[in-house]
């Protein structure tokens, strides 16, 4: 049996000009959707990432404004939004959609043109959000209309992401080579399952407020649902810990693909990082409940009941997701052996994963009250290293599975990118967590007033030029590490080496089939016999050479 | 290149009855949250100066809002009914089945249209007003996408695609889906109140 035998060189020349365009804009090969997000995904990280260092350099002199006072509310807005349903969802849901079909053997994705709408929508959703919050509109909005604007936009976005779930999680279920049942499939696959099914529950409930406050603002009454206020009050809780641990599920999942192939072994305990990976999807509970799950303070001087009604949702919310994380970060590195090959990918996969394993436990930490972080900045350096933690995978899988969408390999020097995109988005979360400690004040989407001097409103009694300061230099280094990593992606990309079709002695399926993968991934269906097919061939396959 | 045994095709493994399955926990959860916020702020309302969370002046019609839910039962058996005629490729049962689902779709929209007319709530009158035609409208949203089911499947299947079963019987689950969605808006909504 073969798979289909076409590669770069051989590949039909691409169609110029307006055909060209026309082909991406109405694709349904899943490969082109994902690198569709993955692009528009790119080109968003670096502006949002721009904003976000002009934020932390803003916060650096109490006393003097590098920004106009006016626009900070709006920067803030965008920088949220932005990095969290502009970069972040998107750049795991089009990684998916990309390698998911790939990985389980499937020849196409299921209701391909759902996931394409998905794109559209939440492309179309994206601008119009950050659109509208340019004019004011958005989260602490004061023109109305733009408001309404965004809070449509919004929900039109997380409508087009879910389509693009749906779509991948009917994938899984539906499209898996024979024998590959589900305590089988590739570890990315079933962390993106894990995401997925999360999101079926937890965006309707965003969604929902998002539409509930929009009626309450185009209808105004005397209502709570009707401020200004209310995008942050009743639809924040979609753009914090722990809804955005769910969206990182998928960087435990690269970790252990990379240190996979890395070790050339099988992931002995299987079973257990499944187990861990699906426990990280627990932090959903949060989401049903719209509200922070915290352990009230001052604890001690709580009764017995209280202590029991406190600590029951917050172990299930926040603990659980600990625990997950930790054992999938712990379990996949004691794989790792001496021998390993270290490449690109796996580096990228063991940052990330660190740094979103930080993210979970300080977002536990966050929610214990008598840490006192409730209002700070804390909250902003967690969220940070979850964001950057899903663009550390993001590069660490564009590298590892380039060569099966472009048919050529990156150069070597992405793996200093890794470190210096770690370095970046370490020095970007850790002091925003550090003046959390010091009183710090942060908000999800805080409001800052014009009338008075807005910087002031960020000022506290620790060393802020510091910590602001150190937290814009690594804004500033993820930045450069992107635009660098981008650059050479193209270079290689386009002129780099061809790759085999098998480039990593990987494990799955994907390395299966040629590179660049042709639109109906395979010619025939594999049967497959263990959690790494492809493992079961190569004792022989080195042997005869 | 490695080569993995071949296999001939499988099956084909229920994808329409699938992506519906997760519509349906979509639509749940997207009510299910709406309610969890009807409930907090009822809760709020019942403990603020008022002491109400329903204006004085606005009351619910209970037979038409019992009626819509009573509707549900004959509404299900009908899908399930098309499901039994499609299984045995029953044509013409199968048609008036999903014509008979589509049309109590209709009459709970119609409802559903008499009980806004009759309470007659203002849009700007407070949080209840926002809630009440938040939770509902997004309620007839769903019953609005059943139809268009019911109408697809019908043509579909009365256009001669008799084979493809898989498609009724993703119909039926999303009506009892709905079915399970609506009966908890009319208890949070038009009992709770």
């Amino acid at each position: 049996m073969t798979t289909i035998d076409t590669h770069a060189t051989s590949a039909a020349p691409a169609s110029a000009g307006l055909a060209c365009v026309a082909e991406w804009v109405t694709t349904t090969d899943h490969k082109k959707i994902g690198r569709l997000y993955l692009g528009s995904a790119a080109v968003a990280l670096m502006g949002t990432v721009v904003v976000a260092a002009l934020l932390a350099f803003e916060r650096v002199d109490a006393s003097a404004s590098m920004l106009d006072i006016g626009s900070l509310t709006q920067l803030f807005s965008i920088y949220r939004f932005g990095l969290t349903y502009v970069v972040m969802l998107p750049l795991m849901i089009g990684l998916a959609l990309a390698i998911v079909p790939l990985q389980v053997g499937a020849r196409s994705l299921a209701f391909p043109r759902l996931a394409a709408a998905g794109f559209w929508t939440w492309l179309i959703g994206a601008v119009m959000s950050i659109v509208a919050i340019s004019a004011n509109g958005g989260p602490n909005g004061g023109n109305a209309r733009f408001v309404d604007l965004f809070t449509l936009s919004a929900a039109l976005a997380m409508v087009g992401l879910l389509g693009s779930a749906v779509s991948l999680l009917t994938s899984i279920l539906t499209t898996r080579a024979p024998g590959l049942n589900m305590r089988r499939v590739p570890m990315f696959t079933w962390s993106v399952l894990t995401m997925c099914l999360a999101l079926v529950i937890a965006l309707p409930v965003v969604i929902g407020n998002l539409l509930v406050v929009f009626v309450a603002h185009k209808y105004p009454s005397l209502s709570q649902l009707s401020g200004n206020q209310a995008i942050s009050q009743f639809g924040g809780f979609g753009f914090t810990q722990p809804t955005t641990i769910i969206f990182a599920v998928p960087v435990f999942g690269f970790l252990a693909e990379t240190v996979a192939t890395a070790s050339g072994a099988r992931l002995k305990p299987r079973g257990p990082v499944l187990a861990a990976i699906a426990l990280v999807g627990t932090a959903i509970f949060a989401t049903a409940v719209q509200s922070p799950v915290i352990i009230r303070s001052p604890f001690r001087d709580l009764s017995s009941g209280d202590k029991v009604s406190d600590l029951v949702p917050y172990a299930l919310v926040h603990l659980l997701p600990l625990l997950g994380a930790f054992l999938a970060v712990a379990v996949t590195l004691s794989m790792l052996r001496k021998k390993a090959r270290i490449s690109a990918p796996l580096v990228f996969g063991v940052l990330a994963s660190l740094l979103a394993l930080l993210g979970v436990v300080a977002s536990a930490l966050f929610h214990i009250g008598d840490t006192g972080l409730a209002g700070t900045v804390f909250e902003e350096g967690t969220w940070l290293a979850l964001v950057y933690a899903a663009v550390l995978a993001g590069m660490g899988a564009v590298v590892y599975w380039g060569p099966k969408w472009w048919g050529r390999t990156m150069s070597k020097a992405a793996l200093p990118l890794a470190l210096l995109g770690f370095l970046g988005a370490l020095l970007a979360s850790v002091p925003m967590m550090i003046a959390g400690f010091a009183d710090q004040p942060g908000a999800v989407f805080p409001a800052v007033e014009p009338g008075i001097d807005g910087v002031t409103q960020f000022d506290y009694s620790g060393p802020s030029g510091l910590w602001n300061a150190l937290s814009g230099a690594g804004h500033a280094l993820v930045l450069l590490s992107v635009l660098a990593f981008v650059a050479l992606a193209l270079r290689g990309f386009l002129k780099g080496e061809h790759a085999g079709d098998d480039p990593w002695d990987g494990q799955t399926l994907e390395w299966a089939t040629t590179s660049p993968a042709p639109e109906a991934n395979f010619a025939d269906i594999h049967i497959v016999q263990s959690a790494e097919p492809l493992l079961d061939l190569k004792p022989s396959t080195r042997s005869d050479a | 290149m490695l080569a993995l045994p071949p296999a001939p095709a499988p099956p084909p493994r229920r994808q329409v009855f699938v992506g519906t399955a997760f519509f349906a926990a979509i639509a749940a959860s997207l009510l299910g949250g709406m309610l969890a916020l009807w409930l907090r702020l009822r809760k709020e309302a019942i403990a603020g100066v008022d002491g109400r969370w329903m204006p004085k002046d606005i009351s619910v019609p209970l037979v038409p809002v019992n009626v819509m839910l009573i509707a549900l039962i004959p509404l299900c058996i009908f899908a399930q009914w098309a499901v039994y005629s499609a299984k045995r490729e029953d044509r013409p049962h199968t048609g008036l089945a999903l014509a008979l689902t589509g049309f109590m779709g209709l009459a709970l929209i119609n409802a559903q249209a008499f009980i806004y007319a009759t309470m007659n709530v203002p849009a700007n009158g407070g949080t209840f007003s926002i809630m009440f035609y938040v939770v509902t409208g997004v309620t007839v949203a769903l019953a609005v996408i059943g139809v268009v089911f019911s109408a697809v499947t019908a043509f579909r299947y009365l256009g001669g695609r008799t084979s493809d079963r898989e498609v009724v019987a993703a119909h039926a689950l999303y009506w009892y889906a709905f079915a399970a969605v609506f009966t908890a808006v009319w208890f949070v909504v038009y009992v709770t109140k």
